[in-house]
C-alpha cells in the first residue's frame, strides 16, 4: 500500500469562507479525520473536497457528517469525479432510511426483561405441557379400543431402547448408591453399635425413594433428550407436516408407543434398581460390617412392610409420563435450524429432571401426611 | 496502489490422490466482477478456500496485491483489504446484525470508539439496502434475503477493495437475485470493488460479470468476456451457454 497520506482540514479564506480537505478519507485514518473534524468549529458556506487522494465509504460518511453540521447539501461538496458517485451512493443510503436506529436498552432494564420473560416462559412451558398431556390422553382414549391403530412394532422397538438397552447403566449405578449408603449409614450408625440398622437405611432408601428416583433420572437423560432429538430431527425435515397431509395423527404415530413403552419399562427397571441397591448395600453390609447374609435377609424381612414397595413404585409411571410427554413436547418445538435440536434437547432433560424431582419431593411429604 | 488483485500460478490442489486443481492460472484485474463457473466437483469452493488462504495447496503460488500468501505479511493484507460473503451468509448466529458488522471493524481497529463503529456498521447495513430495524435483529430472525445482505454488509465492514462471493444468489428468489444483482453492481462501480465470484446463475453472469472464467479438467477451461466464453467450442461448455436455461437468460439480457 502507499504511503498513507494524513489527512487535513484547512480554513481558506476568502470571499467566502472554504474548508479545503486534502489526504486520505479511508477506513484506517477515522481517528485522525474524527480529531481533525472536531476541531474544525468556524462556520463555512463551502467544502472543497478536490484534493482528497482516496476515499472510502467510511471517509464519505464523515464528509458527509461534516457537510450536514454546516448545512451544506452533499451535491454542493466540490469533489474530484472520481469520488462522486461514491459519495452520492453514500449519501443516498444515509437519506433513505433516516428512521433512527432502535436504542439498546441499559443492562439493568435488560436484565429485568429477561427475568420478566423467563417466568413468562415457564409458565407458557408449564401450560403447554398442560395441554400437551391432554390431547396425548384423549388421543390415548381413541387409539386403545381401536387395535387397528396400535403400533406393536413401534412399542416393542422403544421399550428395547428405553428400557432393555439401559438396564446395564440403571444396575450399575443404583448398586454403587447402595453401597455408598451403606457406606455413610455405617460410618454414622457404628459410634452407637446400631450396624444392622444400615439394613433399615438402605432398604427403606431404596424401596421408597432411591430405586425409582435414581431410574427416572437417568431415563430422564437418557430417553427424553432421545425422544427431542428423534423428533426434533422429523420436525425440522418437516416429516411431521408431511404425516399431517397424509392424515395421519403424529401423537398417535409417534408420541402414544413412546409413551406406552416408558410406562411399561420404567417400573421394571425402577424393581431391578431396587435389588441392585440392595445387593450393593447387602455386599457392604456382608464384607466391611460383618452382618451375615442370613441377617441381612431376615431384617429386610422384618422391618420392611410392602406399603414401603408400593410407595416407591406408584410413583413409577407418573415419572415415566412426565419423561416421555416432556420429551416428545420438546421434540415438536424444534423450529427449521440445526441449532433448535440441541436447545430443545437440552430443555427436555432439563425440565423432566427438574419435575421428576419436584414430584418426588410432593410425594414425600403426601406419604408422610397420610402416614405411609 | 496497481497491483493486480489476485495472480495465481501453477495451483495444484489435492484430496489424498484426487486432484482437484494441476498448474491451474488466473489473473483477476482491478475494478472487475469475475464470475467462475463450473460443473459441481470442478472445485470453485476449492479454489476459493485457497485464496483466501483458509486452505493451503498442495503446490504453486497465489499473490493477492502483490503479495504471497503463504508468508504472514500476505495473509493480513488479505485479511484487512478484502471481504467474503459466504454462501448463507455465514453470520455469527449470537450476535445482532449490527454486531455481526461490526466484528471485523473491532478485530482490526481495536481502538476505534464504539460509538463511530456502531455508525460505521449501520452505514454499512443501509447501504446493502437493509434498513436500521435489521440491525438489532439476530440472523435467525431474518428472512434468507436478508441474510445475505447483512452477510454483504459484514463482508463490506472493512471497506475492502476486493471481494469474494460464494453463490450470492443460490435460494433467493428471481425478483431478489436480480435486485442482489442489481446491488452488487452499483455497490462495484461506487466503492471501486474488485470481485471473485462464484455462482451457478447464469442471470447473474449476463447482467453483471465483466468476464467468465470456467473451471474444469482442473484448470481454468478458459476466460474472457461471456460472448467468447460461451462460443468456445467444448461439451460442457455449450452445454452450460446453450441449454435450455441459457438461451432464456440470453433472451432476457435482448
Amino acid at each position: 500500500m502507499s504511503m498513507a497520506e494524513r489527512p487535513s482540514i484547512e480554513v481558506v479564506s476568502g470571499a467566502s469562507e472554504c474548508l479545503r480537505l486534502a489526504g486520505a478519507w479511508r477506513l484506517d485514518q477515522v481517528d485522525r479525520l474524527e480529531a481533525e473534524i472536531r476541531r474544525t468549529r468556524r462556520p463555512v458556506k463551502a467544502l472543497d473536497g478536490s484534493d482528497i487522494s482516496a476515499l472510502d465509504a467510511a471517509g464519505a460518511m464523515l464528509l458527509l457528517r461534516l457537510a450536514a453540521r454546516f448545512d451544506i447539501a452533499p451535491e454542493a461538496i466540490t469533489l474530484s469525479d472520481r469520488h462522486r458517485a461514491l459519495v452520492e451512493v453514500v449519501a443516498r443510503a444515509e437519506a433513505a432510511d433516516d428512521r433512527e436506529p432502535v436504542r439498546r436498552d441499559a443492562r439493568w432494564r435488560r436484565l429485568l426483561a429477561h427475568v420478566g420473560q423467563a417466568v413468562v416462559q415457564i409458565w407458557g412451558n408449564l401450560v403447554t405441557l398442560l395441554g400437551f398431556t391432554g390431547e396425548t390422553l384423549i388421543t390415548l382414549v381413541k387409539v386403545i379400543p381401536n387395535p387397528r391403530l396400535w403400533r406393536p412394532t413401534a412399542t416393542v422397538h422403544h421399550m428395547e431402547q428405553t428400557g432393555l438397552d439401559a438396564l446395564p447403566l440403571v444396575a450399575l449405578l443404583s448398586f454403587l448408591i447402595g453401597a455408598v449408603v451403606a457406606f455413610l449409614g455405617a460410618t454414622v450408625l457404628k459410634d452407637f453399635g446400631a450396624e444392622l440398622f444400615v439394613v433399615d437405611l438402605v432398604a427403606y432408601a431404596f424401596l421408597r425413594e432411591m430405586g425409582v428416583l435414581l431410574t427416572a433420572i437417568l431415563l430422564a437423560g437418557r430417553t427424553a433428550s432421545a425422544f427431542t432429538a428423534q423428533i426434533g430431527t422429523m420436525k425440522s425435515r418437516e416429516e411431521i407436516d408431511a404425516m399431517r397431509t397424509i392424515g395421519l395423527n403424529p401423537i398417535a404415530l409417534l408420541v402414544i408407543p413412546r409413551l406406552t413403552a416408558l410406562l411399561i419399562m420404567l417400573p421394571l427397571l425402577a424393581v431391578f434398581a431396587m435389588l441392585a441397591g440392595l445387593l450393593g448395600g447387602m455386599l457392604v453390609a456382608v464384607f466391611t460390617l460383618g452382618i451375615p447374609f442370613e441377617l441381612y435377609i431376615n431384617r429386610v424381612y422384618e422391618s420392611i412392610e410392602l406399603r414401603h414397595y408400593l410407595v416407591g413404585l406408584i410413583k413409577a409411571p407418573l415419572f415415566a409420563l412426565v419423561i416421555a410427554l416432556v420429551g416428545c413436547l420438546e421434540g415438536f418445538k424444534v423450529g427449521g435450524t440445526a441449532q433448535s435440536v440441541g436447545e430443545r434437547t437440552t430443555s427436555a432433560v432439563v425440565q423432566s429432571i427438574t419435575l421428576v424431582i419436584v414430584i418426588d419431593a410432593l410425594a414425600a411429604v403426601f406419604f408422610m401426611e397420610i402416614g405411609w | 496502489m496497481s497491483e493486480t488483485p489476485i495472480v495465481i500460478r501453477e495451483l495444484k490442489n489435492q484430496f489424498g490422490s484426487q486432484v482437484v486443481h494441476q498448474n491451474l492460472d488466473l489473473e483477476v484485474q482491478r475494478g472487475e466482477i469475475l464470475g467462475v463457473v463450473g460443473g459441481s466437483g470442478t472445485g470453485k469452493s476449492v479454489l476459493m478456500r485457497a485464496i483466501l488462504g483458509l486452505r493451503p495447496p498442495q503446490g504453486g503460488r497465489i499473490e493477492v496485491f502483490g503479495q504471497c500468501i503463504d508468508r504472514g505479511g500476505g495473509l493480513e493484507t488479505l485479511r484487512r483489504r478484502s471481504g467474503v460473503l459466504f454462501q448463507d451468509g455465514a453470520l455469527f448466529s449470537s450476535l445482532t446484525v449490527a454486531e455481526n458488522v461490526e466484528v471485523p471493524l473491532k478485530a482490526q481497529f481495536p481502538g476505534m470508539s464504539a460509538r463511530l463503529r456502531h455508525e460505521l456498521a449501520l452505514l454499512k447495513i443501509r447501504l446493502v439496502g437493509l434498513s436500521a430495524e435489521a440491525a438489532p435483529k439476530l440472523p435467525s430472525e431474518l428472512s434468507g434475503g436478508m441474510r445475505k445482505r447483512a452477510g454483504l454488509a459484514r463482508a463490506l465492514a472493512l471497506d475492502p477493495e476486493l471481494l469474494f462471493l460464494d453463490e450470492p444468489t443460490a435460494g433467493l428468489d428471481p425478483i431478489g437475485a436480480a435486485a442482489f444483482d442489481n446491488l452488487l453492481l452499483t455497490l462495484k462501480q461506487s466503492l471501486g470493488l474488485t470481485v471473485f465470484l462464484i455462482t451457478h446463475d447464469l442471470d447473474t453472469l449476463y447482467a453483471i460479470c465483466d468476464r467468465i472464467a470456467v473451471l474444469g479438467e482442473k484448470r481454468i477451461l478458459t476466460i474472457g468476456p461471456i460472448d467468447e466464453v460461451a462460443a468456445i467450442e467444448h461439451d460442457w461448455v455449450q452445454e452450460y451457454f446453450h441449454g435450455p436455461r441459457a438461451r432464456a437468460a440470453q433472451a432476457a439480457r435482448r
